[in-house]
């Protein structure tokens, strides 16, 4: 039946038809959105040939080893993710407003919804968003060039995008399976969904989470080894240390995930009995095997946050961080607790007594370290010198929003109560509770804050405050009702309801849900508003916000070296301390030629590859897939036997550029805090810092 | 006393005669033990799922440990990877003390056909497994041996390619910083397979021997 070309693959699969076969709202909703991405990725072919910008694109950005770029890369894998992700939440709210004894869509579809979301925003936004800022960031802040391993940097891009494509692709052929984000088997096994569904999950988590291991190599590596002399690590800035815990979580928790995904895979190709039913499988080692992983990597996306939030924190009330070394110390902690807490996803499912209390109570202990930062949050505001910018207006929505969520996972934490809420809507509210006011408000407000360090303009503030706000209020009208219903009995994942009180809570979130659409596609706009007004905005100067830590002291956007010179170090939040000091921006006294790597096609290569292998086997074309595999340690192979190529930007060039910058510098006017949002601000924040020093 | 004196990382030291290579080793050996950490960590999960495979249940009447386990095999693989970590030290030995790359090269092929003759003996006991009805598919128990045991197998396999890419790029590329580097790495890989393999041939089967 299955054909050697293609597989298991026919004409009827390509998903995007099946509205021309059997018209229902259902298939309207599936096939119309299949037909946007067709669309989507149609238009930016065509725009990338109209304004002929092919070329500048591969050299510059796809073959670019620079992380800054590599870092963008990333926020922009997120971005247009997570416009799949908010549509599918909309569309999901929809389905349920309507799905008292039924609902628009069928059962089937409403399953792949909820497993697409899931995987989607975890995998697919909040890993690129967090992987993103990393990249971005800790080289400038520990005054780095680069990352320690540029070419290892570009393959764990290529990964991740690679496995983000099969999401895409799988809304367009074939389909999605319908266990979730998690993917549990025995349900996603061979014997219940023999289609492709669990295949396209399996190899967009084993190939993305390489790329994720990787990374996470890579950044422990650079933050060990690369920093500037003088930048011990208690002189690091916070970015830095959460990170540093986010790179060893990624290094000890993704290898879970990939082993339980390959086990399945080894289940469903070659009929192995890890997890089935029959024959000594046994799928509680899945749920081990999985939040042994899924425990670790919500610390994973929130570690980073909490760095986001302490930076912006002490800059946008211009003080020193309070209590720094306490929230180093809860950093760690939370890093080292988060992997003593996984039991806690599944207290129901046939545990010791003895086993739920100990799992419990290092849940609830978790939430100490956490209670720290706050604590650090809001004493460093107190008497700072807050201005209302749109980064502050997240962080004031998330410790409101975020505390509430904390809370509850407090009450989850305790099995007795665990097993009355269990796999409620409750559930639902509670991570939607801490993921988005924590990571998504996080990534929000931290593109804000350093959009100018990247493209060298601000953001407009006044649609993104208006966005800003509706994130805060859409969140919270669309996922503070569902603790009710959660309490009320109704089960998450569960297509209808037949009770008649849960429909006005369901319509509550459909609006809410459109509030939380409306603050994306303004988001969004502002990137548009403020591309159109960047001369206005741009601050050339480098330094908008009277920032405190090693990127500020540089251009904007960063020239592709970082820094003329290395800096030396001598105090933590040492641009703040020299600006305090009254003696920023130190000319350097003589200047070297720059070497960097020069641009390489093998992350895109290995990208391709990786992607094709992941189809083939999706469709079982064998031929494809041993070719695909083997493609990629020849690629790196044959790369081996060719020396490093550097590209080598001259002295006289650094020395030009840093002149005219210091220059510029000098015949600048300061702007003042009450300035800082007019077009008066070019980058050069006039201090009225005194503490620090 | 100039940094280049100073012990850098955990291995082998290459020494100020090597300048600039061995400072630059650093970074990347630094990486690459970070990597094995991670590495160690898949081999531990794959143990673990094999330890809750011991089970009855999990045999489920299928094929036990009594009568898929060849002592005397596992002897012969024993004796073979742990010659062939000796022999790779004297690769590195030869790299360290200059002594020209002929006898890296030389100490290296014997590695790697050490490191062959494994690769055959596993797939042999294999073989003879999957004919006695000892297929994967059987049993939970089963499909966790062939994983563990398997995916060690892989990774030595990976090793011996490896190898035989060094072997090319020392008369290629001659003993640049980058290939000794490489040498340094290969060398932490090929000694942690077998720590590794120590782990299994004592948990898996000899204790399973123990057992039947």
């Amino acid at each position: 039946m299955d054909s050697f070309l293609f597989g298991r693959l026919t004409f009827d699969d390509i998903a995007i038809f099946n509205v021309f076969r059997d018209f229902s709202m259902n298939e309207l909703v599936a096939s119309g959105a299949g037909w946007l991405e067709v669309l989507a990725a149609v238009g930016v072919v065509g725009l990338l040939t109209y304004y002929r910008v092919w070329g500048v694109f591969w050299r510059e950005w796809l073959c670019s080893q620079d992380h800054k770029k590599i870092g963008i890369m990333y926020m922009v894998i997120g971005f247009v993710m997570m416009a799949r992700g908010v549509a599918e939440g909309v569309v999901m709210r929809a389905h349920l407003a309507t799905a008292l004894d039924g609902g628009i869509l069928a059962p089937q579809h409403f399953a792949e919804l909820f497993s697409t979301h899931g995987t989607i925003m975890i995998f697919f936004v909040a890993m690129p968003f967090i992987a993103g800022f990393m990249n971005f960031l800790i080289p400038l802040q520990i005054g780095a060039r680069d990352m320690a391993f540029p070419l290892m940097n570009l393959i764990s891009l290529g990964l991740t995008a690679a496995g983000a494509m099969m999401l895409l692709v799988s809304l367009v052929v074939g389909q999605f399976e319908t266990g979730g984000w998690a993917a549990y088997p025995p349900f996603t096994g061979k014997a219940f969904q023999p289609g492709v569904g669990p295949d396209y999950w399996i190899w967009a988590i084993v190939v993305s989470g390489f790329g994720s291991m990787l990374s996470g190599i890579n950044f422990a590596v650079t933050i060990y080894k690369m920093r500037a002399p003088g930048m011990t690590y208690m002189r690091m800035p916070v970015f830095c240390w959460t990170a540093l815990c986010t790179a060893i979580l990624l290094t000890f928790a993704m290898p879970p995930l990939t082993v339980a995904a390959l086990m399945q895979a080894l289940d469903r190709y070659l009929d192995f009995h890890f997890f089935t039913n029959d024959r000594g499988g046994n799928m509680m080692n899945y749920a081990n095997l999985f939040w042994m992983f899924g425990h670790p990597e919500v610390y994973i996306l929130i570690l980073p946050a909490y760095g986001i939030f302490s930076e912006l924190t002490a800059t946008y009330s211009a003080k020193t961080l309070y209590g720094y070394a306490s929230l180093v110390l809860a950093t760690m902690c939370i890093a080292v607790m988060s992997f003593t807490v996984w039991v806690h996803h599944f207290f129901t499912m046939g545990n010791s007594a003895t086993v739920n209390v100990a799992f419990g109570i290092a849940t609830m202990l978790i939430a100490i370290p956490t209670g720290v930062k706050m604590y650090v949050w809001l004493a460093t505001l107190w008497r700072g010198r807050v201005r209302l910018t749109v980064p502050m207006i997240y962080l004031g929505g998330f410790m409101v929003l975020f505390v509430l969520g904390g809370l509850s996972g407090i009450i989850l934490a305790n099995p007795t109560i665990n097993y009355q809420v269990h796999n409620s809507q409750f559930i639902v509210a509670h991570f939607h509770n801490v993921i988005l006011p924590g990571v998504v408000f996080a990534v929000l407000a931290g593109v804000h804050m350093w959009f100018p360090k990247a493209f060298g303009f601000r953001l407009e503030e006044r649609p993104a405050k208006i966005s800003a706000v509706l994130w805060i209020v859409g969140f919270s009208v669309t996922f503070l009702p569902l603790y009710f219903v959660g309490l009320l009995g109704y089960p998450r994942r569960s297509a209808s309801y037949s009770d008649a009180t849960f429909e006005p809570y369901m319509i509550v979130t459909a609006l809410g849900s459109l509030i939380i659409l409306a603050a994306f596609v303004t988001f969004a706009s502002v990137f548009w508003f403020s591309w159109r007004n960047r001369a206005a905005l741009a601050v050339p100067l480098g330094d908008p916000w009277d920032g405190r830590t090693l990127e500020w002291a540089t251009p904007a956007p960063v020239p592709e070296y970082n820094f003329p010179v290395i800096p030396e170090v001598a105090s933590r939040e040492a641009f703040a301390v020299e600006k305090a000091a009254g003696r920023p921006y130190v000319a350097p006294d003589e200047y070297e030629d720059i070497h960097l790597p020069a641009p390489s096609a093998v992350g895109f290569m290995i990208c391709v590859a990786a992607g094709v292998f992941s189809f083939a086997m999706v469709w079982w074309m064998w031929w494809l897939a041993a070719l695909a595999l083997l493609a990629i340690p020849t690629i790196l192979v044959v790369r081996s036997f060719s020396p490093d190529r550097h590209i080598i930007i001259p002295a006289a060039q650094v020395k030009a550029e840093t002149q005219a910058w210091m220059r510029a510098i000098d015949e600048a006017r300061g702007v003042t805090r009450d300035e800082e949002l007019t077009n008066a601000n070019r980058g050069y924040a006039r201090t009225d810092l005194q503490e620090a020093a | 006393m100039s940094e280049a004196d100073t012990k850098l990382h955990p291995g082998l030291n290459l020494g100020p005669s090597h300048g600039e290579a061995h400072e630059e080793a650093e970074v990347v050996l630094f990486g690459f033990w970070v990597f094995l950490m991670s590495d160690l960590i898949t081999f531990g999960l794959v143990f673990a799922t094999f330890a809750t495979m011991l089970s009855p249940m999990s045999i489920a009447g299928g094929p036990g440990p009594a009568e898929v386990i060849d002592l005397t095999s596992i002897a012969m693989q024993t004796t073979l990877l742990l010659l062939s970590t000796m022999t790779f030290g004297f690769a590195s030995i030869a790299m360290k003390y200059e002594d020209g790359r002929g006898r890296i090269a030389l100490w290296l092929a014997v590695t790697a056909l050490l490191g062959a003759g494994f690769v055959a003996l596993e797939v042999k006991d294999f073989i003879h497994m999957a004919s006695i009805g000892a297929a994967p598919s059987r049993s939970g128990y089963l499909s966790a041996l062939w994983s563990l045991v398997g995916l060690h197998g892989l990774h030595v396999t990976v090793g011996i390619v490896f190898v035989g890419v060094m072997i090319a790029q020392i008369f290629a590329l001659g003993l640049t910083n980058q290939v000794k580097s490489r040498l340094l790495r290969l060398a932490l890989y090929w000694h942690f397979l077998d720590i590794v393999w120590v782990g299994i041939m004592s948990g898996v089967f000899l204790a399973g021997a123990l057992s039947a």
